[in-house]
């Protein structure tokens, strides 16, 4: 169980990750705002309380590893890097600038802490399959996460790396499933439905859960859990936008592009919610 | 055909788009529209809404969708596939070659934001390897887009026609270069600029407008060249690559694209063995792309008049 300190502590650092995003997207104008946000928590409790990693040695062999296969939330994923260490923070403020380290899609070739690129959409969970499976072969103590997006779950090879996940026992993979509810056409169940994405998971043979996505402590209570006979596979009920009102009432809130008026008043309500977390 | 061109800019791709695949599904009732989660992105979401028989969202699975749609070839429809360009080439390639091609299926496959113009979407978005790959494809057709009536003219032919062709097409705007309703006839190289057989540039898709500039700025210098817009980079016009090599005897070819498998690639193919010829290239160097605004990439990856002008004095001066 989450006490009371480290789940405000982890409150703290989510928003901190949404500003750090807000920061990024007002300094080029524009960006993958909706996706960005609804995984803000999970970062949080995933560098914040979870994960196993050294920002002076990004790429020492038994940290527990990141793969945000939904790569156009790499900003969420630099403002968590840059809060913790990995680089000197207001770096991330280059995003998508010529000659940044700091793409719209995750690039583990530019950014100091990043553990896989990604950005085609699909990709990035057959390559987290293979990290976590190399990890176990090499006998290393350490635990790979995988971020998918639900509309990404339309591509075939997510269903072909879930199956071998489960049917291989790749134990050390945690699969967490950013059900946001849309994509970039709009909501997912009209564009291509689902259905029920836990019994799905169930079904492949993962021990599957629902939780609240954008919630700290049933985060911390899923993370935190080892996976016994079965791989974990985390259904995270999120809001796309969550956390910037105006964004999570957007409709098309996939990419945005708003006066830096609009994203000073976002920074704005956010740093009161942080202050009043003090 | 009348060569409009004066520095200005077109109508946005984007627009032309929106309007082109709706009216030709309205037109012809066998035409069927499938995407894969960038409705949004081309302007035919709205349509796409009021018509869930003509426009099917395939979801973001794009080897399913070019399955989908090779199998509703062999039905009778004739499928308009859209996607970006590297999601159109590379992520279901075998799915094109085997399922469509191979079986026979005809499939009009869109790929936007071609090589440099995929900008802030970075590497992973950035296509300078689809032509190569089409190129690949038995009987394929590759046009590199050059402008809003081309794009318009190329669509409604290729509607009917048979076999894979592949579209690669920016979705914001390019140069304006010809008169509306102008008919791109496919398989010839449009002569877009002849001031004279110095050298002759090919060129295709963002580079036929830089050509031209490039053509101005050597003729103030006392050189005058030719500019063909080759934007049917399969099947290629040799005879005219051929007529053109041999009365300028030196050839520069220009692309957004990389310089295997291209534009470069397909004319030298053509001169290597009918008339050796001196060929220089503007192409990006078998490098990746990367993230940044589309002007600063064009100038990182050498796709500029300056370089073209550089280029062609390098070309006449192996003649
Ligand atoms: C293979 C591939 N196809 C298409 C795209 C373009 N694209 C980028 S994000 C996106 C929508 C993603 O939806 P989802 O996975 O639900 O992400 P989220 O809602 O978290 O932003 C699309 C279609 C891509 N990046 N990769
Ligand atoms: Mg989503």
């Amino acid at each position: 169980m989450l006490d009371k300190q480290l789940e405000k502590e982890l409150q703290r650092f989510a928003l901190e990750i949404r500003i750090g995003a807000v920061e990024e997207f007002k300094a080029r104008g524009f960006g993958h705002v909706g996706g960005s946000l609804s995984v803000a928590d999970a970062l949080a409790v995933l560098y914040g309380a979870v994960m196993k990693y050294d920002p002076k040695n990004p790429k020492m062999e038994d940290r527990d590893k990141l793969v945000c296969s939904k790569g156009h939330a790499g900003p969420s994923v630099y403002a968590a890097l840059g809060l913790k260490g990995f680089f000197p923070y207001e770096e991330i403020k280059t995003l998508n600038q010529p000659g940044t380290n700091f793409p719209s899609h995750c690039d583990r070739q530019k950014t100091p802490g990043v553990d896989m690129t990604t950005g085609s959409l699909g990709q990035g969970t057959s390559l987290a399959v293979g990290m976590a499976m190399g990890d176990k072969l090499k006998g290393r103590d350490s635990r790979t996460f995988l971020i998918v997006g639900d509309g990404e779950s339309d591509e075939g090879q997510v269903w072909e790396a879930a199956m071998f996940t489960a049917a291989k026992k790749v134990t050390n993979l945690v699969w967490l499933i950013d059900n946001n509810k849309k994509q970039l056409d709009g909501y997912t169940k009209d564009i291509l439905d689902s259905g029920d994405l836990r019994e799905k998971f169930e079904a492949f043979g993962f021990e599957a859960v629902r939780i609240d996505g954008n919630d700290i402590a049933q985060l911390y209570d899923v993370l935190t859990k080892k996976a016994e006979d079965k791989p974990i596979a985390v259904i995270l009920d999120t809001v796309k936008g969550k956390g910037v009102k105006e964004v999570e009432e957007t409709m098309g809130n996939h990419s945005m592009n708003v006066p830096a008026e609009t994203y000073d008043k976002w920074l704005g309500e956010l740093r009161a919610e942080l202050a009043a977390l003090a | 055909m009348k060569v409009v061109y004066n520095g200005e800019k077109d109508r946005a791709f984007k627009e032309v788009l929106g309007e082109t695949i709706p009216r030709l599904a309205e037109e012809d009732k066998d035409v069927i529209y499938l995407d894969a989660d960038l409705m949004g992105c081309i302007g035919t979401a709205k349509w796409a809404a009021a018509n869930p028989d003509r426009a099917i969202n395939c979801g973001i699975a794009e080897a399913n969708m070019m399955g989908i749609a090779a199998g509703m070839s062999a039905v009778g429809f004739k499928p308009i596939v859209h996607t970006f360009g590297p999601f159109a080439s590379r992520r279901c390639f075998d799915q094109i070659f085997l399922s469509g091609a191979y079986a026979g299926n005809s499939v009009t496959v869109i790929g936007t934001d071609p090589g440099v113009c995929a900008a802030f979407n970075g590497g992973t978005h950035m296509p300078f390897e689809d032509m190569a790959l089409y190129r690949a494809i038995p009987g394929a057709y590759v046009f590199d887009i050059t402008d809003a009536a081309m794009l318009e003219s190329v669509l409604e032919q290729c509607k009917d026609m048979e076999g894979i062709k592949y579209i690669r097409v920016g979705r914001k705007n390019n140069m304006k270069m010809y008169e509306e309703g102008m008919k791109a006839e496919i398989g010839k190289g449009i002569v877009v600029k002849e001031y004279g057989t110095d050298a002759v540039v090919f060129a295709c898709g963002i580079m036929v407008a830089m050509a031209v500039e490039a053509a101005e700025i050597l003729k103030k210098e006392g050189i005058q060249i030719t500019v063909v817009d080759m934007f049917t980079v399969k099947p290629l016009d040799e005879e005219l690559v051929e007529k053109y090599a041999k009365a300028a005897g030196a050839v520069v070819t220009a692309e957004n694209h990389n310089k295997i498998g291209g534009l470069y690639s397909a004319v030298t193919e053509v001169l290597s063995k009918k008339c050796p010829t001196p060929v220089e290239y503007v192409a990006v160097e078998d490098v990746f792309g990367e993230v940044g605004p589309q002007d600063y990439l064009e100038k990182q990856f050498g796709l500029t008049p300056e370089h073209i002008v550089e280029k062609v004095k390098a070309a006449i001066a192996r003649k």
